[in-house]
């Protein structure tokens, strides 16, 4: 009966979706249609197939084939991101790259950009995020997924939510919202997703056989239901056709702006940091095999957070149209937030003490290590830029995308990768990584390619904010903005080859990992492939 | 809608807030929680790679 339901459930979807191909006004919004018709048409089959087979007996014991699943598709995803951003990177270094005449403007840096964001925040960063997040929570509930196959209805929405988002990029549908560029339909399948997760992850939460809830799970909840209020307010917009991707956003003017930045930076602070906290107070403790430091500076860690994050937006709006008072705000949380900021880096750290030495051998400790130090350091240089003086330097300069990247390389992508390393041969069986020389090769190649990256920028952008301010003896501008882009050409050379550098250690790490999910290398295997004997 | 909650913000909020973070902030540091404290902290290093469905024993 249930699959019954499903199938006529997909065939009006498949239907709707075609009437919507059919009446399109746009390519974007057509392209969206085909591909959902595709989707929902494969699982109807895959449904009709099911119809009058035995419902299967619930099966026990962790869900783990969603969390290997979403392991898979953090990486796939992060080596797609990655490469898309060292693309960019060197069309700004030669502008040729854009590839104008041969793409007619497809692949311009101003479509690629958006897809490089969402590709490296959304679809590694957010797959990353829900594959732990699905592991943590019943490891620290001793509790199986709430939902059953729900979980899956997530990974896999949220896939075609990816899909959808990149493909409206590249062809043109974008709400030009910084970090929320999908357009409304797409917006709507976030939401539905967004919210069946939430009921997986508090459901598991809810039926948990500990007494307490651990708190990578408070860090993990906050951001689902942050994320959710942001995505909903932010986007709320009137389509202006139900078969058109266009929409008009509700908010104008200032309200609009300081809308959008209230998301921006607060999909910083909930999905890049609260989140990646959730990992960093699950896996740091078990790959150093030591509690966390202090329990309770990580409960004041996190209230701290939590009640100061949300007021520090407007630190993106220094010197506009907005309310001088409001920009204060924003300014006063900001600085504020160093404390909640380092008190959670000291607490990361200090779960080392007394195994410091282990950093020598383990190779994926030092990378767990390298993200906390560099969580430290982007959240001291955030608060330093939210100063307006300071900030009347370094805006609209080089130095944000360089301390952008401090932050999402070194935090949000090494804590990923130390994740990844932990749970790749746990969820496939292995005894050990397959490689734990090339974990130490990617290590340099990421820390190398951080540092060239992020000292690049700023030298470029301090050097932007100082020659766009220059005024001669008469008060007149000296430079025109071509003169910076010109003197700024060898930096963005620089910047090129250190996501260059990044990129080919996570080609590394994928090697790695596929060597070991295969089971290269281990004690069983290794015995089968000796026992060849040489003739 | 502006001035109320211009208001709003200004007075009475600001002060539960301020007060509820600072309540928590003591509640965390309240006597007596050092056994549960110590329960979590090492909820994550205990042996988790099987799911002990029941942990009373019947099944």
């Amino acid at each position: 009966m249930q699959h019954t339901i499903k199938a006529v459930l997909l065939g009006v979807i498949v239907l709707a979706a075609a009437f919507a191909t059919n009446f399109a006004r746009d390519l974007s919004y057509q392209v969206s249609a085909i591909v959902i018709i595709l989707w929902a048409g494969y699982l109807f089959i895959r449904e009709i197939g099911k119809i009058g087979n035995a419902p299967t007996p619930a099966e026990t014991g962790y869900m783990d084939g969603v969390v290997r699943a979403g392991v898979i598709a953090t990486v796939f995803w992060g080596i797609t991101g990655f490469t898309v951003g060292v693309w960019i990177a060197f069309q700004l270094a030669f502008p040729v790259l854009n590839l104008s005449e041969l793409t007619h403007g497809y692949l311009n840096f101003g479509r690629l950009r958006p897809l490089h964001t969402s590709a490296v925040i959304f679809a590694f960063g957010g797959n990353a995020l829900i594959a732990t997040s699905f592991y943590v929570v019943q490891r620290t509930s001793a509790a199986r997924l709430f939902g059953g196959n729900l979980a899956w209805f997530v990974f896999w929405g949220y896939q075609l939510f990816i899909v959808l988002a990149a493909l409206s990029y590249v062809l043109g549908a974008s709400q030009s919202r910084e970090y929320a560029e999908p357009e409304w339909y797409i917006d709507l399948w976030l939401t539905i997703v967004w919210v069946a997760y939430l009921m997986v992850f508090a459901g598991t939460i809810y039926k948990r056989k500990e007494p307490h809830i651990y708190v990578a799970n408070w860090f993990y909840l906050a951001f689902i239901i942050t994320i959710a209020m942001l995505h909903i307010v932010n986007n709320m917009a009137v389509p202006v056709s139900i078969f058109g991707s266009k929409s008009v956003s509700l908010f104008s003017g200032v309200q609009d702006a300081m809308t959008q930045w209230w998301y921006g930076h607060n999909a910083v602070g909930f999905f890049l940091t609260a989140g990646f906290l959730g990992m960093m107070y699950y896996f740091v403790p078990k790959q150093a095999n030591r509690p966390v430091f202090s329990y309770k500076l990580s409960i004041v860690h996190f209230w701290a957070l939590i009640f100061l994050y949300i007021w520090a937006g407007p630190h993106h709006l220094h010197y506009t149209a907005l309310p001088d008072w409001a920009q204060t705000l924003g300014m006063v949380m900001s600085i504020i937030l160093w404390m909640p900021s380092w008190g959670g880096m000291i607490n990361g750290l200090m779960t080392l003490s007394g195994a410091w030495d282990k950093l020598r051998t383990d190779a994926v400790l030092r990378i767990m290590v390298v993200s906390i130090a560099f969580y430290g350091m982007s959240t001291f240089e955030g608060p330093m830029m939210a100063i307006k003086a300071v900030n009347s330097l370094s805006h609209y300069t080089d130095w944000t995308i360089g301390h952008v990247h401090s932050g999402a390389l070194g935090w949000n992508g090494m804590i990923s990768f130390g994740a990844l390393y932990f749970l790749v041969p746990r969820l496939w069986f292995r005894k050990g990584l397959y490689s734990m020389k090339l974990v130490n090769y990617h290590f340099w190649l990421a820390t190398i390619g951080i540092v060239l990256y992020a000292s690049a920028m700023w030298v470029s952008g301090i050097m932007e904010g100082l020659m766009w301010r220059e005024v001669d003896a008469q008060g007149f501008l000296v430079n025109a903005f071509s003169d910076t882009v010109v003197a700024k050409y060898s930096l963005l050379v620089i910047r090129g080859v250190g996501g260059l550098f990044y990129l080919t250690g996570a080609l590394i790490m994928a090697y790695n990992l596929r060597m070991t999910m295969i089971g290269a290398g281990d004690a069983t295997s290794k015995e089968a492939t000796t026992a060849v004997p040489a003739e | 809608m502006y001035t109320f909650l211009r208001e709003l913000a200004d007075s009475w909020v600001m002060l539960i807030m301020l007060a509820t973070f600072i309540g928590i902030a003591i509640f965390a540091f309240r006597p007596g929680t050092k056994e549960s404290y110590d329960r979590l902290r090492n909820l994550p290093l205990q042996d988790d790679d099987v799911l002990v469905e029941d942990k009373s024993g019947e099944k």
